[in-house]
């Protein structure tokens, strides 16, 4: 496992004059140069046995079955957004590796802090589909973490979420606890402050939190080339004391070979750890979005041929745990889980417009039952229940 | 004369100051090529440039402090953020420098600027999408707070809003981007920033509002004067700070009751501020409590019941034949 930690130059070092001022400043600037990132499956489905995280044929079938969930889930809500039943929302597409690697680790009690593009990992987590179609389509029950998953509700305002997930870590390390926080966030979000914050303050407390950025290329209409000025972001870990790791986000066992050995880390007392995961966003930004006024189909097509999944299917295939046929059960089925949890949606989905004053204060103020009561007869005068 | 949505008014006001003056230039999120998410920057890039269009990193906090820093060096932001929601990650840059660095200095520095960003609810957006905070801006000294509503005054206003020598937060009604479209004048056009304006006189009841609240207003509007013979006197704000308390304090005097309405909290809402104004300048003449209906006090609800958060024609309409039956 190559762990990318901050690099020192001996030599340099020793060559510092101390307590007396050199005559000039030998600026010898640092340079990371490129990071390769870690890459366990390449493209045509070869595994580089060296870093195989080693799962057993059930392990293996179980994280192909959980991506191609996450993408028929993926495609089912866009149709049902096109449809009017969903409200905007964030795809998943291309990002499936990302979404099963980045928690396919955790405990039960561990925590998982998503942002708004992490469908597929909440699935993973123990969300409901019903649940997460309720959110998507703007009832607030669909936002409460189901009993028993330790997540926090999504979040949508880029790089908020980043320092409670650090808090959650310090709590754990002061109560000695085992169990360590993954939070999950785009290559955009790396340019808020908080995000750096967090990293600075998970190091000096050795918290144990794993960030993961999910590099996928774009923050809305806005290249990586905008974005930051480095060849990669795994830097950034380097530059606050983070161990720091680039991955092919497309690589299912490179994503959990890096998790494995992050959450390893975690739990044995040594920090914090970044992961970069180098991904692409096939699909829409969201789904208000035309990708076609800012970005060229010729930048997205070499990365239909990286896709996570197709090449997950080949390295089964080639180990004969997987056949086509078997692959398009594996689809039919997921599929069906999907209706199924549509059909779940439709007969719960029901807005509770008397409901929206509720759990804003554990005990509600006087002064507020008062304004609760003026919207209830305002219901009332409208026929609303 | 040209008929245009918000969006289309709003571009027409950038592009004439960009064309005008050399020292005016746009930053934010997707404002380049992709012309906004909302599509209000849309074509500036290709015409201005990279350097006068930047697409920023998506950071609002430095997106303001470094517009803060490009105004004390002489040059015009406008700077757009893509949602009022997001305007909180800047609150220490707009409270700490936008809104002081001026009178810190004695005036030494200038502190031209505009804050554009859309605010408000009712396109059914996920949560941080809907909020309606003028409140926080209009608290802060220092800062001028301006709201269209249509496509018209917006284009007006915001001209005005970049000539002005002063920081101005111009929200922007989200609701109404496409709503309705309406002439347009070609030759270009400003309205006074700190002037509410009269929409309608009538002697029964002022009916105050601003933003998106207007189109509501104006429905409710209609309804009362052909359906119930109250003849309204209908006022949008346009700037919320400074506050032109003389043109609603000169209003409640003729017409003696009021109904103020608008989408953000009610505690410390705007509402609040105009019923202190006119308590000071036109409470002799009050023959009737004001009335304010407002968003509650409770985070702006999850799109399937955030209907029945936003005052609508008939809430209007119910609030202002309270208002005149009260004796
Ligand atoms: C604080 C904040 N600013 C702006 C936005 C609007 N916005 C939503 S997603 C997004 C781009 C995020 O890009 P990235 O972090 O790369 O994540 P990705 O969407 O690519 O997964 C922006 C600007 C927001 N939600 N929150
Ligand atoms: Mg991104």
């Amino acid at each position: 496992m190559t762990i990318i930690t901050r690099p020192r130059d001996e030599a340099a070092d020793s060559e510092v004059p101390t307590g007396q001022a050199a005559h000039h400043m030998d600026m010898n600037p640092i340079d990371l140069g490129r990071i390769e990132a870690l890459q366990v499956l390449d493209e045509h489905g070869n595994i580089n046995q060296a870093r195989d995280p080693g799962l057993n044929d059930s392990e293996l079938l179980a994280v192909h079955r959980a991506m191609v969930l996450t993408r028929a889930f993926d495609s089912r809500m866009l149709t049902m957004q096109r449809q009017g039943e969903m409200g905007t929302f964030a795809p998943n597409l291309g990002q499936e590796a990302c979404m099963i690697g980045q928690v396919w680790e955790l405990t039960k009690q561990d925590w998982f802090s998503p942002s708004y593009r992490s469908f597929g990992a909440q699935i993973q987590r123990g969300w409901p589909m019903e649940r997460l179609f309720l959110l998507w389509s703007g009832y607030h029950q669909g936002f409460p973490p189901p009993e028993g998953v330790n997540d926090m509700p999504f979040s949508i305002v880029i790089g908020s979420h980043v320092l409670p997930a650090v808090g959650i870590a310090m709590g754990m390390r002061r109560r000695d606890d085992n169990d360590c926080v993954v939070v999950n966030f785009g290559d955009g979000a790396m340019s808020q402050g908080a995000v750096s914050e967090a990293f600075n303050f998970a190091m000096v407390d050795r918290a144990p939190v794993i960030f993961v950025c999910e590099n996928n290329g774009w923050a809305i209409s806005t290249p990586t080339k905008l974005q930051y000025a480095t060849d990669h972001l795994a830097g950034r870990g380097v530059a606050f004391g983070l161990s720091s790791i680039r991955v092919d986000g497309n690589d299912i066992l490179g994503m959990i070979a890096a998790m494995r050995e992050a959450t390893r880390r975690a739990r044995d007392g040594e920090g914090p750890t970044f992961v970069e995961a180098v991904t692409y966003r096939m699909s829409l930004h969201t789904t208000a979005d035309d990708p076609t006024v800012y970005r060229d189909s010729a930048e997205s097509e070499p990365w239909e041929s990286r896709c996570p999944i197709i090449r997950f299917q080949r390295y089964l295939e080639g180990r004969g745990l997987l056949s086509k046929d078997g692959a398009e059960k594996v689809r039919s089925e997921a599929d069906a889980e999907v209706l199924e949890a549509r059909e779940r949606f439709r007969k719960i989905a029901k807005a509770r417009p008397r409901e929206v004053f509720d759990h804003l204060y554990k005990v509600t103020p006087s002064e507020l039952e008062d304004q609760r009561n003026e919207y209830l007869s305002r219901l009332d005068r409208k026929g609303v229940d | 004369m040209p008929q245009k949505t918000m969006v289309e008014a709003l571009n027409l006001a950038l592009d004439e100051a960009m064309s005008a003056d050399e020292s005016v230039l746009i930053m934010g999120q997707d404002v380049g090529v992709n012309g906004g998410v909302f599509r209000v920057t849309k074509g500036l890039h290709e015409q201005y440039g990279r350097d006068r269009v930047m697409d920023t990193p998506l950071a609002e906090c430095g997106i303001i402090g470094t517009a803060v820093g490009m105004a004390v060096y002489g040059l015009k932001p406008v700077v757009e953020i893509q949602f009022s929601g997001f305007t909180m990650q800047a609150f220490d840059q707009i409270e700490q420098n936008m809104a002081r660095l001026h009178n810190r200095t004695m005036g030494r520095f200038p502190m031209r600027m505009v804050l554009r960003t859309p605010y408000g609810g009712g396109i059914r957006a996920v949560e941080h999408h809907s909020e309606s905070r003028e409140t926080y801006w209009a608290h802060t000294p220092g800062l001028k707070v301006v709201i269209p509503s249509g496509p018209r005054n917006a284009r007006a206003l915001l001209a005005a809003a970049i000539d002005d020598p002063d920081p101005v937060i111009f929200y922007e009604p989200k609701a109404v981007y496409r709503a309705f479209r309406e002439d347009v004048p070609e030759e270009r056009e400003t309205l006074p920033i700190g002037t509410s304006q009269v929409v309608r006189e009538g002697k029964d009841l002022t009916l105050i509002s601003y933003g998106a609240m207007m189109r509501p207003a104006r429905e409710a509007m209609e309804d009362l004067i052909d359906e119930h013979g109250i003849d309204i006197e209908l006022i949008d704000l346009l700037t919320i700070s400074p506050m032109d308390g003389e043109t609603l304090c000169k209003s409640v005097a003729k017409t003696g009751r009021c109904v103020i309405v608008h989408e953000g909290h009610r505690t410390c809402g705007i509402a609040s501020e105009i019923i202190a104004r006119i308590n000071e300048g036109a409470f002799e003449y009050l023959e009737a409590p004001i009335k304010r209906l407002t968003g509650y006090d409770i985070p702006f609800p999850y799109f399937q019941t955030e209907q029945y958060f936003l005052p609508d024609a008939d809430d209007i309409i119910e609030s202002v034949r309270e208002t005149m039956a009260w004796e």
